[in-house]
């Protein structure tokens, strides 16, 4: 028995990974930007798309997962959140309170870090460093750096994203 | 306050659209590019690196020329260049201010440096951390591709180069020069044992140079201004170290923790721990006093305040038991810091971080941090102090253990924190913990099998 089994990579994300093939001697260093490719559009590599991924590259599905495995940022079973939020612990930010405002942010939120929201809207990750001691604590939500957080600054962004 | 000389890598930084071809133009940008390709040939280039003293900003203070020199002889190519922007060491910043706010700074010292060494591609590899830097990099890189400064036949010369951005995901290790080589090819961040060194075997196999970003900005004003302006700051090699091959240049130090104004601030080699505090930084915040200091990110160890005169160069810092200048990241603790919770903080980072290829390290790193959290929590013994201090003098390159240098990056704030506090550790095991027997807590898998 025979059935259509449906792609996970759309044709513009194969498309994306393809047009990277010039710029490196091996398909195989394609694996970390087709990574980001497949992650930035479903918050996550599920394994379907490992598989996908590695036919595209000449690889098999485990080299391409053993490579995944091992980078802390790529989620496999289920998508981050709409919003992923990740506080800095490293020891600037620890000096300035990072810490505190990681563990207030993930009471109110109900979360442990590297977990989600029921509502699927918000994943708090605890980062080790952000290279932005300078601010600190801060946080990186998406492309924006939430700079010198308080409690109550952190606060008010987990109760936005969460409504 | 003595004077100090201008900020050259930092002068662009602060003025409106510093990170435009056209405001890079203005200051004289791409003269230094133009020079080199009409009026010097890569030896020459090479030549006035070396002249100039230039050593590695990435950490490990190795010349810079001297590196490119490893290169074999006549290879037909191709030779690649990978620039390291990886940069996740503890309280560092500086590579982040140098790409978001003066890209073409650093791109133009990419194309003086692959033109020494003949290297026809560069990969930049930028953390993940970092996506405003990859924006204005890769709007620079097209700005650059416009005006052939990239690209065939650069300024009518017959040198062509690429740059091409590539994106990490999050991984310290990826920062080491060889597990950013492996995490570049695509597979999991696991250094390389060496020989063979990237020079001869790299990148796909091939002749590669890795560098980092302040290191090559420094080679565009290396090349526009001659090794004498660059060796005239700093400071000459130390006669009582054969090893030593002096710290010349501008620096950029990043100060952050307990101060005033944490900041990235330019200051020649050899300004001491305690001027960057006080002149740069405001002091230490509210009033209080310094307790120690981390002298160039978290991996170098630990000053304690009687040692923040200690000039911040290649040389220094090892007199006073650290090991090196690291990135020069000054990250400063007040006098009401917990040494413990510092050393806590440090060790729980580098058991994340290790990328467990080596078994010193994986065990050595998550052994430490067992005992941290176990102190921590009012369960510590005063022989664990005399057990994480074994741990440090085992694990690591230097010791021999390990393929590459984190471990010894995590050794150091061990031994550092422990020998120069080790009052106040005993006097917190002592207080929490007076017996100084260990409390045995149920196994949690124990119990549940007990209960079926």
């Amino acid at each position: 028995m025979s059935a259509t089994v449906e792609k996970i990579l759309t044709e513009e994300m194969v498309a994306e990974i393809t047009a990277l093939f010039p710029r490196y001697p091996t398909k195989q260093a394609v694996v970390l930007p087709a990574l980001h490719v497949v992650n930035d559009q479903l918050r996550h590599v599920p394994l379907e798309a490992i598989v996908e991924i590695a036919q595209l590259l000449d690889l098999a599905p485990s080299q391409v997962q053993d490579t995944l495995s091992f980078y802390g940022m790529f989620k496999q079973d289920r998508p981050h959140g709409k919003v992923r939020a990740w506080v800095c612990r490293s020891i600037s930010c620890m000096l300035r309170g990072g810490e505190e405002v990681l563990e207030h942010m993930c009471h109110q939120a109900g979360v442990r870090p590297g977990e989600t929201t029921n509502d699927g809207n918000l994943t708090i990750e605890f980062a080790e460093c952000l290279g932005a001691c300078e601010y600190a604590p801060c946080m990186l939500e998406g492309k924006n750096l939430h700079r010198n957080l308080t409690k109550e600054t952190a606060e008010n962004f987990v109760k936005e994203t969460m409504s | 306050m003595p004077q100090r000389p201008e900020p050259v890598l930092l002068a662009n930084v602060g003025k409106p659209d510093s990170w435009t071809l056209r405001v890079y133009e203005q200051t004289g940008g791409y003269q230094a590019l133009r020079k080199a390709v009409k009026e010097m040939t890569p030896v020459q280039v090479i030549d006035v690196v070396k002249a100039s003293g230039l050593r590695g900003r990435g950490g490990a203070g190795f010349p810079t020329g001297l590196k490119w020199t490893f290169l074999p002889k006549d290879h037909p190519g191709p030779i690649y260049m990978c620039i390291n922007a990886d940069e996740s060491e503890p309280g560092t910043f500086n590579n982040r201010i140098l790409m978001e706010d003066d890209p073409h700074q650093v791109i133009e010292g990419i194309i003086l440096s692959c033109y020494a060494t003949r290297a026809t591609t560069a990969y930049l590899y930028l953390r993940y951390e970092y996506p405003l830097c990859w924006d204005r990099l890769q709007a620079a890189i097209d700005e650059c591709y416009a005006k052939n400064y990239l690209g065939k036949n650069i300024l009518g010369s017959d040198f062509s180069l690429d740059i091409f951005l590539h994106r990490g995901a999050a991984a310290y290790i990826c920062g080491e020069e060889t597990g950013l080589i492996e995490s570049l090819e695509g597979k999991r961040a696991w250094p390389r044992i060496k020989p063979p060194f990237p020079a001869v075997e790299g990148a796909f196999r091939k002749p590669t140079v890795v560098n980092n970003i302040e290191t090559v900005a420094c080679v565009k004003h290396i090349v526009g201004r001659g090794a004498d302006w660059f060796k005239s700051m700093g400071v000459p090699p130390d006669p009582t170290n054969p090893r030593d091959a002096g710290s010349y240049g501008p620096k950029l130090y990043c100060l952050s923790g307990h101060v005033n104004r944490p900041g990235c601030y330019e200051a020649p080699l050899g300004i001491t721990c305690r001027e960057l505090i006080d002149e740069f930084g405001g002091g230490v915040w509210k009033g209080r006093k310094g307790k120690a200091a981390i002298p160039g990110g978290i991996s170098m160890g630990l000053l304690a305040e009687q040692e923040f005169d200690t000039p911040l160069d290649f040389n220094a810092l090892g007199k006073v038991g650290c090991m090196g200048l690291g990135t020069a990241a000054v990250v400063v603790m007040d006098e009401s810091t917990s040494m413990v919770d510092f050393l806590y903080n440090s060790c729980r980072f580098f058991q994340h971080e290790s990328c467990g290829q080596c078994t010193p390290c994986r065990e050595g790193t998550a052994w430490s941090l067992r005992m941290l959290e176990r102190i921590r929590h009012g369960n510590g013994r005063l022989r664990d102090l005399d057990l994480l201090l074994e741990i440090g003098d085992t694990i690591g390159i230097i010791p021999g253990t390990t393929i590459c240098g984190l471990a010894d990056g995590a050794a150091w704030p061990i031994k550092n924190a422990i020998r120069k506090f080790r009052e106040e550790f005993e006097n917190y095991i002592k207080n929490t913990n007076p017996t100084g027997y260990m409390v045995t807590e149920p196994v949690p898998a124990l119990v549940q099998l007990a209960a079926h």
